[in-house]
């Protein structure tokens, strides 16, 4: 597989086109907006918590192909999971996104795996990830904007490669 | 309302019969390096420029035989580097025509140079009410400082606006030029669009209502040759690593009354000519704005950069760049959905475009792997994106080593965007 097909694989393309839960979501009781002011990319993420689990999430913004199929993907991921499990995929993404290329995709990661061509691409780092970070900013009620160049997401910029 | 004269216009030069661009991308070592496998097409040279073999040997022959402090000891590789870091400034002062070499002030780019002006000329000299007037095609580092400025002292700021093509409204740019503006403030060279401005005229127009002005040159003096004592410019500012030099060095050119009246920006060794606790004097111009040890090997190469210039017959260049333009312009237009950002009359080779719904960054990186190097995003220009309702847009900048070919290997790589995107 080319680099190119490896980072833009079909399930991307296909969500990037499609992207799944993009509205704004009825009777939300969280919600948080993400900004990356390198490329322009805004999402705002949409969640209905009952407790501690995330009854139903959704999203709208506009960005690259890379952050809407991620956010799009992100939402399917968490849905039905409790504040704790979400977070432990997001974990497990960040470190498939910013880990050695080559290195094979973290178990029980799912369909989430075919953005492991991203840690190739260090500059799309940030565009991956900014929907987990503003999923994260969701789901602890912040209501300020999160932006990858903010110190929470900082890590992002600095791949281990 | 007058127009604008032309002036430093591509298209004013005689046709570039003799720009024999083989031979010189020959003199830029990094041309012959493969990305991804594929051969480099750099083509991202308005956020910098590529180095000649002289001016990487001029710095490694500094390192390597020349190296000491300068303006301070009295042995031999010191009186040596003092000399050619003063002759750079003579070669840096010729290049843009100054009438003085102590007009030319080394800074670490265009960024610091503004700040510099920002913060000693406009903190000793600018008052609440007062205003700085910019425009909407400024880079951040020709808004945020003078933002700045007015935080510390009550002035406003005025921002000229633009047309969709991204040119500037001249006639607005005539009715924000008041009793009130202390300083306009404009790029030569839009680095997000192309658009060349009409800075003689602005200046003309400012300096008959004893406005002083600053020329942002970052974008125009690896394109155009400047000549600041015929523009009349109070201060031009640019980047040595736009202009074929090192990274961390730069130029603040301003009239040497304006420099003596302004107080310096940073103390330290070298601005000054006694110490003592109770007082310092401060040394005479330019020194008196360079404290501490300069960056000697980068101003050492940024006066190889220009001996570059100068033995290539650099006023060729724009008409070269101009073709180059055209050639890519007629490139893109054919690439479905392709729409190019800034069409400007007056453009230097930049093609800063978008492509319906795919995101530049998505345009970026496939091109990336097409061994294309463009830029993506806002280019520090938010305010116009904004202006222009974009998020981003994806720039290709051209240099005058860069040929059709190359185009050639952009446009298809574009295509290929659209069997990936489209």
């Amino acid at each position: 597989m080319s680099e190119l097909s490896e980072l833009y694989q079909e399930v991307i393309l296909d969500h990037n086109k499609q992207p799944r839960n993009y509205r704004k979501l009825e009777g939300a009781n969280h919600h948080a907006e993400g900004y990356n002011p390198l490329c322009g990319d805004q999402i705002t993420v949409y969640l209905k918590m009952d407790g501690d689990k995330i009854e139903d999430v959704s999203f709208v913004g506009s960005g690259c192909a890379i952050s809407k199929a991620s956010s799009s993907m992100m939402t399917g991921a968490v849905k039905g999971k409790t504040k704790a499990e979400a977070e432990a995929v997001f974990e497990k993404f960040h470190q498939m996104v910013t880990g050695k290329p080559g290195t094979p995709a973290p178990e029980n990661i799912g369909k989430l795996a075919v953005f492991s061509g991203v840690c190739e691409f260090p500059s799309r780092v940030k565009c991956a990830s900014l929907a987990w970070h503003t999923l994260r900013s969701a789901m602890e009620g912040r209501d300020e904007t999160i932006s990858t160049e903010a110190e929470e997401a900082g890590d992002d910029a600095h791949p281990r490669r | 309302m007058s127009q604008p004269a032309t002036h430093n216009l591509p298209n004013a030069a005689p046709a570039p019969l003799g720009w024999d661009v083989r031979r010189i991308r020959g003199d830029f070592p990094i041309l012959r390096e493969t990305v991804q496998g594929k051969p480099l097409v750099y083509l991202d040279n308005a956020a910098s420029s590529q180095k000649p073999r002289s001016v990487i040997d001029r710095v490694q022959r500094y390192y390597e035989r020349e190296n000491a402090n300068i303006h301070r000891g009295v042995h031999l590789l010191s009186e040596k580097a003092t000399e050619e870091y003063e002759h750079a400034r003579s070669k840096l002062q010729h290049f843009i025509n100054a009438k003085e070499a102590r007009e030319i002030v080394f800074v670490r780019g265009a960024t610091e140079a503004i700040n510099l002006v920002a913060m000693t000329y406009g903190l000793k000299n600018f008052k609440a009410g007062d205003e700085i007037l910019i425009t909407n095609l400024e880079h951040h580092s020709n808004i945020v400082p003078w933002q700045m400025l007015c935080e510390r002292t009550g002035a406003i700021l005025k921002v000229v606006p633009i047309n969709d093509a991204g040119e500037l409204l001249l006639d607005e740019f005539e009715k924000l030029l008041t009793e009130k503006t202390k300083i306009v403030a404009v790029n030569h060279v839009s680095n997000g669009l192309g658009t060349i401005n009409p800075i003689k005229w602005i200046i003309d127009k400012a300096h008959a209502k004893g406005v002083l002005v600053l020329i942002d040159g970052a974008q125009s003096v690896p394109h155009l040759k400047v000549d600041v004592q015929a523009l009349d410019c109070d201060f031009f500012v640019f980047s040595g690593h736009k202009l074929f030099g090192p990274t961390g060095i730069g130029v603040l050119y301003a009239k040497a009354a304006l420099l003596e009246a302004m107080p310096p920006y940073q103390g330290g060794g070298d601005m000054i000519s006694a110490v003592t606790f109770e007082k310092t004097t401060y040394n005479v111009i330019p020194y008196k704005f360079e404290a501490g040890t300069p960056n000697i090997a980068g101003t050492i190469g940024l006066g190889a950069a220009v001996d570059y210039l100068n033995s290539i017959c650099f006023g060729g260049a724009a008409a070269y760049e101009h073709e180059l333009l055209e050639y890519g312009t007629g490139l893109l237009s054919e690439i479905p959905g392709l729409r190019i950002v800034g069409t400007a009359k007056e453009k230097a080779s930049v093609l800063s475009f978008v492509m319906g719904e795919i995101h530049p960054h998505d345009i970026g990186t496939v091109l990336d792997l097409e061994g294309v190097a463009i830029r993506t995003g806002h280019h520090c220009n938010m305010p116009l994106m904004k202006r222009l309702g974009l998020p981003a847009t994806a720039r290709a900048s051209m240099a005058f080593y860069n040929t059709k070919e190359e185009l050639d290997v952009l446009a298809r790589a574009l295509r290929k965007v659209i069997e990936v995107f489209g």
